[in-house]
């Protein structure tokens, strides 16, 4: 019986053939632009210790509660939301969460417009989060006229007549449930989540905005 | 049956109560100036959201200070 050779030479890869891998590619790329250190931080700079700076995070544990009491509607269905105590208390901490997202939302755009967060190289922060606002408002709307009542029925045939003088009833039918209801469970969720996503690998990508006062002295120095 | 009949008692009560303190039986209010036209409830929102706004701006933020000392004191940002 032979001895086997020690280190076959096969299983040591030559760095010329690794560096033309497409996943070794993406992981350079996303290592050098978002190291570990920067990705998941141990801090953040004492101007982030101001209540202004918390109402990008409130939005985020509203979407988790909008995500979690929504789904499970989901799987419980219409008759269980309508007919049902427990149905009827998670279909209020969905109505509730999202108007908490919002008003946290909209509080954070507030914040970040009067602060000009674009600065800095941070323009793509503020887009991707005043796109966000944009997608989540008919995100909220397919859900009103999801909940199959005569509140939906009252929604639907009022923004429909809104719809159909922007020149869009045709493709996004507010009276067609089905419709409706992909867009509310499926397509819009999944805009927005991936959205927040980028908004927020962004934000840990070119740091939070500094004050004006300390980008001045900044400049200066 | 019992259970059945407890319930809608409960939920009677419970709707008069929330009626004696919130009564929806009207159409809703509006605020109307030129073409604005807004619901009573959306302008409250609104109004606390600006209160909320600017008491974000305006109170301080726990151990703030305590952070702003270290950072003059030559501690860690």
């Amino acid at each position: 019986m032979s001895a086997a050779p020690a280190t076959p030479t096969a299983a040591v890869a030559p760095t010329t053939t690794r560096s033309k891998s497409w996943t070794v590619k993406v992981r350079e790329r996303g290592v050098e632009a978002l190291p570990p250190d920067r990705l998941l931080p141990d801090g953040q700079p004492t101007y982030v210790a101001s209540w202004i700076y918390v109402f990008g995070v409130a939005s985020i544990a509203s979407l988790i509660v909008i995500i979690g009491s929504g789904s499970i509607l989901a799987l419980k269905g219409p008759a269980w939301w309508h007919e049902t105590g427990v149905g009827h208390f998670f279909n209020s901490i969905h109505m509730w969460s999202v108007e908490l997202f919002f008003f946290a939302m909209v509080v954070h755009l507030w914040g970040k417009y009067w602060m000009a967060a674009w600065r800095g190289g941070r323009g793509r922060v503020w887009i991707t989060g005043a796109v966000t606002f944009l997608v989540a408002v008919p995100c909220a709307l397919t859900g009103y006229v999801s909940q199959q009542n005569f509140d939906a029925q009252w929604i639907s045939t009022q923004a429909k007549d809104a719809m159909n003088s922007v020149g869009v009833g045709a493709f996004f039918n507010l009276t067609n449930f089905g419709q409706m209801y992909s867009y509310h469970i499926l397509l819009l969720p999944i805009a927005v989540v991936a959205l927040v996503s980028i908004h927020v690998l962004l934000v840990r990508r070119n740091g939070v905005v500094p004050p004006f006062e300390l980008d001045r002295k900044l400049s200066r120095s | 049956m019992q259970s059945d009949r407890r319930r809608l008692v409960l939920s009677s009560v419970g709707t008069s109560v929330m009626g004696a303190v919130f009564n929806l039986n009207h159409p809703a209010h509006t605020v109307d100036w030129h073409f604005i036209h807004l619901s009573v409830a959306n302008v409250v929102v609104i109004g606390l959201m600006l209160v909320v706004f600017a008491l974000a701006l305006v109170l301080p933020f726990p151990g703030a200070a305590g952070r702003d000392a270290a950072r003059r004191g030559g501690g860690a940002s």
